[in-house]
């Protein structure tokens, strides 16, 4: 097979491949510096606990409208965003941990969100209509990851220093006089915005998957954060791209195929990236010994 | 996954429910629970007055992926009767019935028809679910959606009225009597579907649905049904199958595509839009309406069915 046909021909020939590639370059460039964030701030899981704590949200918005899909995300963001703020404000104001926060509210949440599925009687599965596969993304979900997007780069340029400054000592932006609180609150704004996206968009295992796994990978890349940020857009549109073609040349259902590649991303990351690596750690180069 | 751990965390809570709280149901009439809508409107058609009903899985809900609840196992423990499709269809019944404590018959209603094995074509996302389901769910075998042909449908009543019968002898020849009458509804209703999508040229009656859930009702009336997710509404599918869809469809100029009640619709409308196609409307497949919708009961649901697909066709 010519590189041509295997690499750009599906795109070319196919609208539903474009909008999937277009949709994973907006998510991974939202996603790319607030997991990079998340991972600095120990807050890898968050993104696994929120996506269970929009389940009541979602529920009740069926019960008001029925299946429509914007009155779904719509109580699905809110409920999401409430778990974050009240683990957030919990997580300041007393000694409690953030984690700890997060799993106390986000398992109040879901317990809600099966009560009102339950009681309802008639049951779809809201979870998975409501998150669809990243091969049915239309205008509308498309619209929304891009605006989505691009406001979390706008807002992560004015309070990204001083969320940075904040993960590494909170003391000091206290001491100068810097809103930490604040901040932190609307950090966890967007990671619910960025996540909701992308839960609507491509469904709920792609859009944790495509937030964290680059994030991870990133660190054994660089050392900054901005680079970090880089980094972790790069391979998480590059796991995209990958898995959108590996779903079309081996018919694999597309959402674990790109998680895959970025998992793929991750474990060479791990064995062989410049820092910290197993490779470097294990297998020392020559020339620096001399 | 997510939705996994969820419904065997309800399984459990089932079992703790059972039996805590007092029978509601008349004492006289035999309790029979069904799984599912459509099979329930059957049962109920053939049973009458005779029976208490409880259908687990209400209007325009999914079986497929149905979580069950304390209420549906306190439901199972006091039946006296419980009516399944089979063929895998409820892939939680099993454990459901065995966590109830119900120790009565479990009468399949699809016994005897001539199941449709599942399409190589969408084994991928079969393997999925399966893995997914563990060893007590057979979906990806046999296609379950067998009352989508009223042939079919005419035997699960046969089966219905037996099962009644059975479990209630006081009342058999009017189980019987029931079934009789409903089967020539059935007949009658198989000959006027016949009739209209006859009128449609052979070569020009190839629908897509979101689900593979009309295999039978093609069989049976000569419709070429296609799908992009298969058969289990709960399988996600890749790229190369909705990019062979893609162009089979234009090859074969399909015109036409619909909707089910029960699954999101993006993924439909996206093939439309690329296919140069139109969304036809909506079909219910696995589920019926509320009282107040197009398709509240089984005859109603091929009526409106048929007529939808008949009005695309000739617009």
């Amino acid at each position: 097979m010519d590189p041509y046909a295997a690499l750009i021909q599906p795109f070319v020939e196919f609208g539903f491949m474009r909008r999937a590639l277009v949709a994973c370059l907006a998510l991974s460039l939202g996603c790319g510096p607030v997991g990079v964030l998340l991972v600095l701030r120990r807050m890898s899981l968050v993104g696994d606990a929120l996506s269970h704590a929009v389940l009541p949200g979602a529920a009740i918005g069926f019960m008001i409208a029925g299946l429509s899909l914007v009155v779904m995300s719509v109580g699905g963001f809110l409920a999401g965003l409430a778990v974050a703020v009240l683990s957030g404000l919990v997580a300041r104001v007393t000694p409690q941990r953030e984690d700890a926060s997060f799993a106390a509210f986000y398992l109040i949440s879901l317990a809600f969100g099966v009560l009102i599925v339950s009681t309802r009687g008639s049951n779809v599965d809201l979870m998975h209509v409501l998150f669809g596969t990243i091969l049915a993304v239309d205008d509308a979900s498309l619209l929304l990851v891009v605006s989505i997007a691009t406001l979390t780069m706008m807002v992560m340029a004015v309070i990204g220093r001083g969320l940075i400054v904040e993960c590494f000592d909170p003391g000091f932006l206290r001491a100068v006089g810097g809103p930490g609180a604040i901040l932190h609150l609307a950090f966890l704004v967007l990671v619910v915005m960025n996540l909701v996206a992308g839960f609507h968009a491509l469904g709920t295992l792609m859009a944790v998957g495509m937030m964290m796994l680059p994030a991870a990978a990133a660190r054994f890349w660089a050392g900054q954060v901005a680079p970090l940020a880089a980094t972790s857009s790069a391979i998480a549109f590059a796991a995209g791209y990958g898995g959108l073609l590996l779903s079309y040349h081996a018919s694999l259902p597309s959402g674990p195929a790109i998680i895959l590649v970025a998992g793929g991303a991750y474990i060479v990351s791990v064995s062989a990236g410049p820092r910290g690596s197993l490779l470097t750690r294990f297998l020392p180069r020559r020339h620096l010994e001399a | 996954m997510y939705s996994l751990s969820r419904r065997s965390f309800l399984a459990s809570l089932a079992m703790f429910a059972v039996a805590t709280t007092s029978p509601t149901w008349a004492a006289d009439k035999l309790k029979v629970v069904t799984t599912f809508t459509i099979l329930g409107d059957m049962v109920r058609n053939v049973g009458g007055e005779h029976i208490a009903l409880t259908t687990l899985v209400g209007p325009d809900g999914d079986a497929h992926v149905y979580e069950p609840t304390p209420a549906d196992a306190r439901a199972l423990a006091q039946a006296g009767l419980v009516i399944v499709n089979g063929l895998g269809f409820e892939g939680w019944i099993d454990r459901l019935v065995k966590a109830s404590g119900y120790k009565g018959r479990v009468a399949v209603a699809s016994d005897g028809i001539a199941p449709l094995k599942a399409q190589d074509d969408h084994g991928h996302s079969h393997s999925k679910t399966h893995a997914e389901k563990g060893k007590d769910h057979h979906h990806g075998e046999l296609d379950p959606h067998a009352w989508q042909d009223l042939a079919n449908g005419r035997l699960y009543v046969a089966n219905i009225a037996r099962a009644l019968a059975a479990a209630d002898p006081a009342h058999a020849d009017d189980y019987r009597g029931r079934a009789e009458a409903y089967d020539r509804e059935l007949v009658a209703l198989d000959r006027d579907i016949r009739r209209r999508l006859d009128a449609i040229p052979a070569d020009r009656r190839r629908i897509v649905t979101s689900h593979d859930a009309f295999r039978y009702f093609g069989r049976a009336y000569g419709v070429r049904f296609r799908s992009p997710v298969g058969l289990s509404t709960e399988s996600e599918p890749s790229a190369k199958q909705i990019a062979a869809l893609i162009r089979q469809l234009k090859k074969e100029k399909t015109r036409v595509l619909f909707v089910e009640n029960i699954t999101d619709p993006r993924l439909v409308q996206q093939l439309a839009r690329e296919a140069g196609a139109v969304i036809g409307g909506t079909l219910f497949s696995d589920s019926l309406s509320g009282p107040t919708g197009p398709a509240p009961t089984y005859l109603d649901m091929f009526r409106h069915n048929v007529s939808e697909i008949a009005k695309a066709f000739t617009s």
